[in-house]
């Protein structure tokens, strides 16, 4: 149950609803919990109909960058 | 620059190439260990991912995994089960839970038997769905049976806010929310404890942020890395612990910067700290009795806790699990599910004997259902190409 899913922000309504994007569905969640404001085009963890926080989209292209150099440096190696 | 896709979050972390590079050079690194390295991931959804992955499969020799207590609904004891089902059992009543609850069995009998035998008991996506059902069933009373470790706990806050907000009058809560760091405490205090490093959960810190095993890490000086969910995430964070080690360092480190911080979300606990406070003791199924390790509600919120308004119906006579199971050791990480004699044979997620087996976040059901990952012997090297 406590599989939480990253998910995207596209709407966001009056009673502080918002309508995420999961790979293709469509849900809605509460932003009560949020501690910052939500807008349209971020990333939210979401666990049991409530966005729980943001995803830092820097620190997440970082790591993926990370990994590309690491398989990159492997092959080098293996090369 | 280039921007994030929402694919990325998934198949960037997923991407077998680099499981690979990563197995890779934790096996080139734990070379240099002096002596075994034994790490528990402590929730549920890490032995979940290890498992779809095959991620132990993956690990040199000297490094091993151990599962922890996992996952909120395998560690509810019976009676607490019981509770639920006396309390949907009382007239005019409609009980509300999460999940896999529905089919964890009780001293007698389950949830989900207790619901075929006419009882209104239902399993809801979203805590908040307890509101409408309160306001579209005035004439009865109905009680949330509220189960999940610090990840779930701010949900069932908001919707207590709420309730009191609306000034709903039938609706009840029964608080089973369960604290991380108590229960690891007793896990490695015991003196049989194999744990030397841990991953530390991925959602449980979302919430509560990474200082909360500032304590752990002191006491028991043991390499701790909040993890990610996904397999690359975990790689990684094993990674990290070997590297700790080999340093001889014993820190908290975040692998999972992308959502956790070291204090986590202060509006989500301020949200807690409103209504809840810590209960005395709990009892922890497999673990025993742990002071301070679960929540209840503040004494000035008894005319909404179902502990109390129902007191008469609940009996709190501890009761022990099945003879034969040992998801007790399973979650002090001194057995493995294959040790248990039942396993797969009496005991399997159509018909579960012990707690571990029912949800999928379990350790005997995880192992159940990838049995044929788990219990391969075939070491990652020879098998490179096997794992995609
Ligand atoms: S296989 Fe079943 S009985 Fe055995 S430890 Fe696991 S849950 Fe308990």
């Amino acid at each position: 149950m406590c599989l939480s899913i990253p998910s995207k922000v596209i709407q966001i309504d009056a009673t502080n609803i918002a309508t995420v994007d999961t790979m293709g569905v469509q849900r809605q969640v509460s932003l009560d919990l949020m501690p910052d404001p939500v807008v349209i085009g971020d990333y939210v963890l979401i666990h049991v109909g409530f966005a729980m926080n943001k995803i830092d989209q820097e620190d997440a292209l970082e790591s993926l960058k990370l990994y590309q150099q690491i398989h990159d440096s492997l092959e080098a190696e293996e090369g | 620059m280039s921007t994030l896709q929402l694919q990325d979050l998934y198949q960037g972390f997923r991407q077998p190439k680099t499981i690979q590079a990563l197995a890779h050079k934790i096996h080139q690194a734990a070379q240099s260990l002096s002596s075994p390295l034994r790490i528990m991931e402590v929730c549920g959804g890490h032995t979940h991912t290890i498992m779809k992955y095959g991620l132990n499969q993956l690990l040199p020799e000297n490094i091993e995994f151990i599962h922890g207590p996992g996952c909120p609904v395998c560690i509810m004891p019976k009676e607490r089960i019981d509770h639920a089902i006396a309390l949907a059992k009382m007239p005019n009543t409609i009980l509300l839970t999460l999940g896999d609850m529905i089919r964890v069995p009780g001293s007698k009998t389950s949830l989900a038997k207790q619901r075929a035998l006419g009882s209104d008991i239902r399993a809801l996506y979203s805590p908040l769905d307890a509101l409408k059902i309160a306001q579209e069933n005035p004439d009865k009373q109905v009680v949330f049976f509220a189960i999940g470790f610090e990840t779930t706990t701010p949900m069932t806050a908001a919707v207590i806010q709420q309730a009191l907000a609306l000034k709903l009058t039938n609706l009840f809560f029964h608080i089973n929310h369960v604290l991380v760091p108590p229960a690891v405490a007793a896990i490695l205090s015991d003196s049989v404890c194999q744990v030397n490093a841990l991953i530390g959960p991925s959602h449980v810190s979302v919430i509560s942020g990474a200082q909360i095993y500032q304590p752990l890490a002191e006491q028991y000086q043991m390499p701790i890395v909040v993890s990610g969910f996904e397999p690359v995430d975990v790689m990684q964070s094993i990674l990290m612990i070997v590297e700790q080690v080999l340093q001889e360092r014993h820190e908290i480190e975040i692998q999972y910067s992308r959502a956790v911080t070291e204090q986590g979300n202060q509006k989500a606990q301020e949200m807690i700290q409103t209504y809840l406070e810590p209960r005395s003791h709990f009892r922890w199924r497999g673990l025993g009795d742990i002071q301070l390790s679960a929540l209840q509600l503040k004494e000035a919120y008894q005319f909404i806790d179902a502990e109390a308004v129902f007191e008469a119906v609940l009996s709190d006579e501890p009761i022990d699990d099945h003879k034969l199971c040992i998801c007790g050791d399973i979650l002090k990480g001194v057995a493995k599910p294959q040790d248990c004699k039942v396993f797969g044979r009496g005991c399997d997620p159509t018909r579960p004997l012990g707690s571990c087996m029912v949800s999928s976040e379990g350790a005997c059901n995880a192992y159940y259902r990838y049995a044929e990952v788990a219990l391969r012997s075939v070491k990652p090297i020879e098998r490179k190409q096997a794992t995609a």
